[in-house]
C-alpha cells in the first residue's frame, strides 16, 4: 500500500530493501503485504473465530443445554442471563443458540454461492476471453444483459418460483434443505458477472504474450493453455473478485430470508432471524439488534480482507488505484 | 453519435424484448395461475368446468402462443388489469413509481451531497487518520444490510424516541404537504445511509487517480494552492468516470429501493413489485419487473452518454480506453 517492495522494483530500490525481500518466495511477500492492512489482519481473524463458532455451534450449544429449536412458550422473549446468555425469542427459543445455527447456514451460503458463481464466471470469461470474436461479442451480450436486469425483483420472483412446475418432485421440492441449496443456485446465477468480466479483460491481454505462443507453437490444445497456462495467472483477480462476493452475497441471502423467500424456517440463518424482529419491535426491541449485528460484521469483515488481499496480491493496482 | 445512440437503444430494446419473454415464462412458474386463484372462489366447481375456464383464459395454450398474445394486447396498450388492486395496471404502477423517484431523488442527492465532498477531503490527504476514518465510514456503508439499518433507525427514532412515524405515507385524513415530508425522512436517510458509501469510494478513488496525471503537477508548481488545484483543476475530470458509475449504478439503486419501500411500507415501485409477486398478481408483477429493468437500461445507456459527452478523449465508437 505504501512502500513498493515487489519482485519487480526491488532490483532498483535501495539495497536494504532489497535484502528485506531477498530469499522470500511470492507467497512471503503476499503474505507480508497482507499483514501490513491491519484491518484487514483484524478482519481475518474475527471471521476465522466466526466461522469456528458456527462449525462447532451444535457441540457448544450442546454444552450450554441450550437447543436453536426447543420451543418454551413460559420464557418467551426472556431477556439476557442465566440458561439464556442472549434471552429467548417469541417462541421461547435460546437466542445465542438460533444465531451460533443461523451462522452455518449464512456463512455457508456465502461461501458455496460465491464459489459457484466464481466458477461458472471464470468459466465463461476464459473462454470468452480466450478465443475472442464471435464467442466473446456473445457471451458479454449475455453478461451485459444480465447485469441490466433489477437484481432484486428478479431474484423475489426466482425465490418464489413453484420448482413443482418445473418438474421436482413435491416432496423434494418442499423439503427443508431445498430452500438452502436454491438459494446458492439463485444467487450464483446473478453473481458471476463480476468475475466473467474480470477474468475475460484478463485473459484477452494475457492471449497476445509470449508463453501462451510458445505453448501455441508447441502444439498445446485450447483447453490445456487455458487450463495450464492462462488460469494460474488469473488467480490473483479472481480471489479478490471472490472474496468481496462472500459478502455481497450473505447481504442477499440474509435480505431474502428477511423477506421470507430464502432460508425457509425452522432452519435458522441471519435473515429469517430478522422476519419476526420487526412485528416485535415494539415488544422488543434487542432482537433485531443481534443478527443484523452479525450480518454486517461478517460483510465487512469479507470487504476488508478483500481489500486487503488486492493490497496484497497485486500491489501495482494499489499503486495505480491507490 | 447518434449512429451510437441508436445502436445503444436497439440493443436495450432488444435485452427488453428479450427479458419480458424471460420474465413472462418465469411468472408461469410461479405458484398457481388465475385459474387456480377462481377456483378456490368456487368449492363447486367440477373438473370440467375448471378445463373450461383453463381454455377461457387460453392456459391451455403452449407459453409461446400465450406470450404472443400478452404481447398483442400490449403492443395496443392494454396492460391488464392488477388483481389485487382492481384496477388497470398502469393505473397503479404510475403513482408508485412517482413515489419510488420521489424518494430517489431525496436519497440521491442526500447521498451525493454527503459522499462526493467526502470522497474528495480524504483522496486530498491519502493514508492519513482522516483518510482512514473516510474508509471506515465507507465500507461500514457498503456493509450493512439495508434492511437491518432500516429497522435499527426505526427503533432508535419511532420506538425509543418516539419523533418519527415507523413506515407507511401520510397519516390518514391529513392532507398536508409537511404531513407526507415527515413520512420520507426515515426511509430516504436510511436509502442515503445505504449508498453513500460506495460514492464516497468511487469519488476517492477517482481523485486519487486524477491527483496522479501530470497536469496537475503542473498546476503545483505554477504556484497555485492546494484548493485551486483540487477544486479547479482536478475535481472536473476526477467526477468523470464518478458521473458514469452513478448512472451505472441507478438501476441497483431502483431495485435496491424495494428493501427499504419494504421495511417502511412506503408505496413505491419496490413494495408494489414483491406484493404482487406475494399476492400472484401477475399482469402487475410482470409490467413492474419489465419497468424496473427499462429503468436499468435507461440509465446504462445514459452512462455510456455521459461518459463521451463529458470526456471529449473518448469517442462514440463503442468500447472505451
Amino acid at each position: 500500500m505504501t512502500l513498493p517492495q515487489n519482485n519487480d522494483n526491488a532490483s532498483n530500490s535501495a539495497p536494504a530493501t532489497r535484502n528485506g525481500n531477498q530469499g522470500r518466495t511470492p507467497l512471503q511477500l503476499v503474505a507480508r503485504r497482507f499483514l501490513r492492512h491491519r484491518l484487514a489482519v483484524v478482519s481475518l481473524i474475527l471471521l476465522v473465530v466466526l466461522a469456528v463458532l458456527a462449525l462447532f455451534a451444535p457441540l457448544i450449544t450442546d454444552v450450554l443445554g441450550v437447543s436453536p429449536t426447543r420451543v418454551n412458550l413460559l420464557t418467551r422473549l426472556a431477556p439476557p442471563g442465566g440458561a439464556h446468555l442472549l434471552g429467548t425469542d417469541e417462541a421461547g427459543r435460546d437466542m445465542l443458540a438460533r444465531l451460533l445455527h443461523g451462522g452455518r447456514v449464512s456463512l455457508f451460503v456465502g461461501m458455496a454461492a460465491a464459489l459457484t458463481a466464481a466458477i461458472f464466471g471464470t468459466t465463461v470469461g476464459l473462454i470468452s476471453g480466450y478465443f475472442g470474436g464471435r464467442i466473446d461479442a456473445l457471451f458479454m451480450r449475455c453478461t451485459d444483459g444480465v447485469i441490466a436486469l433489477p437484481l432484486l425483483p428478479l431474484l423475489i420472483v426466482l425465490a418464489a418460483l413453484d420448482l413443482g412446475k418445473l418438474g421436482v418432485p413435491q416432496d423434494v421440492a418442499q423439503s427443508g434443505s431445498i430452500s438452502l441449496y436454491r438459494i446458492v443456485i439463485i444467487v450464483a446465477m446473478v453473481g458471476w458477472t463480476t468475475v466473467a468480466r474480470l477474468v475475460r479483460a484478463t485473459a484477452l491481454s494475457l492471449r497476445e504474450r509470449q508463453f501462451v505462443l510458445a505453448a501455441q507453437a508447441q502444439g498445446a490444445t485450447s483447453q490445456r493453455i487455458m487450463l495450464v497456462h492462462i488460469l494460474p495467472n488469473l488467480a490473483s483477480p479472481i480471489i479478490v473478485a471472490t472474496t468481496l462476493s462472500v459478502g455481497h452475497v450473505i447481504l442477499l441471502e440474509s435480505v431474502l430470508s428477511f423477506l421470507g423467500l430464502g432460508i425457509q424456517p425452522p432452519l435458522p440463518s441471519w435473515g429469517n432471524l430478522l422476519t419476526n424482529a420487526q412485528e416485535l419491535i415494539w415488544d422488543a426491541p434487542a432482537l433485531a439488534v443481534y443478527p443484523g449485528l452479525l450480518i454486517f460484521v461478517t460483510v465487512i469483515a469479507f470487504n476488508f480482507v478483500g481489500d486487503g488481499l488486492q493490497d496484497a496480491l497485486d500491489p501495482r493496482a494499489t499503486e495505480r488505484q491507490g | 453519435m447518434l449512429a451510437f445512440i441508436i445502436q445503444r437503444v436497439a440493443q436495450a430494446a432488444l435485452v427488453l424484448a428479450v427479458m419480458s419473454f424471460v420474465i413472462f415464462g418465469l411468472i408461469g412458474l410461479m405458484p398457481g395461475d388465475p385459474v387456480d386463484l377462481l377456483i378456490s372462489a368456487d368449492p363447486q366447481m367440477t373438473q370440467e368446468d375448471i378445463a373450461k375456464l383453463r381454455e377461457i383464459y387460453g392456459l391451455d395454450k403452449p407459453i409461446v402462443l400465450r406470450y404472443a398474445s400478452w404481447l398483442a394486447e400490449v403492443l395496443q396498450g392494454d396492460f391488464g388489469f392488477s388483481r389485487l388492486f382492481a384496477r388497470p395496471v398502469f393505473d397503479v404502477l404510475l403513482p408508485a413509481l412517482g413515489n419510488t423517484l420521489t424518494l430517489l431523488g431525496i436519497s440521491l442527492s442526500m447521498a451525493l451531497l454527503i459522499g462526493l465532498p467526502l470522497g474528495i477531503w480524504a483522496a486530498v490527504r491519502p493514508y492519513s487518520t482522516r483518510d482512514y476514518a473516510v474508509n471506515l465510514f465507507a465500507f461500514a456503508g457498503i456493509s450493512v444490510p439495508s434492511f437491518w439499518l432500516g429497522l435499527i433507525l426505526i427503533i432508535i427514532f419511532a420506538v425509543v424516541l418516539g419523533w418519527l412515524p415507523a413506515g407507511g405515507f401520510g397519516t390518514p385524513g391529513v392532507k398536508v404537504w409537511g404531513d407526507t415530508l415527515i413520512y420520507l425522512v426515515l426511509p430516504a436517510a436510511s436509502l442515503t445511509l445505504a449508498n453513500v458509501g460506495g460514492y464516497t469510494r468511487y469519488m476517492r478513488a477517482s481523485m486519487l487517480e486524477t491527483l496522479r496525471q501530470d497536469y496537475i503537477r503542473t498546476a503545483r508548481a505554477k504556484g497555485l494552492s492546494n484548493r485551486q488545484v483540487v477544486l479547479g483543476h482536478a475535481l472536473r475530470n476526477a467526477l468523470i468516470p464518478v458521473t458514469t458509475i452513478i448512472a451505472l449504478d441507478f438501476g441497483s439503486l431502483f431495485s435496491g429501493a424495494l428493501i427499504t419501500e419494504t421495511i417502511f411500507a412506503y408505496p413505491g415501485m419496490g413494495k408494489l413489485t414483491y406484493d404482487a409477486v406475494m399476492g400472484n398478481d401477475f399482469n402487475l408483477a410482470l409490467v413492474a419487473l419489465l419497468l424496473g429493468t427499462l429503468v436499468t437500461l435507461t440509465g446504462n445507456i445514459l452512462a455510456d452518454l455521459a461518459y463521451a459527452w463529458l470526456d471529449p478523449r473518448i469517442g462514440f465508437g463503442g468500447h472505451k480506453q
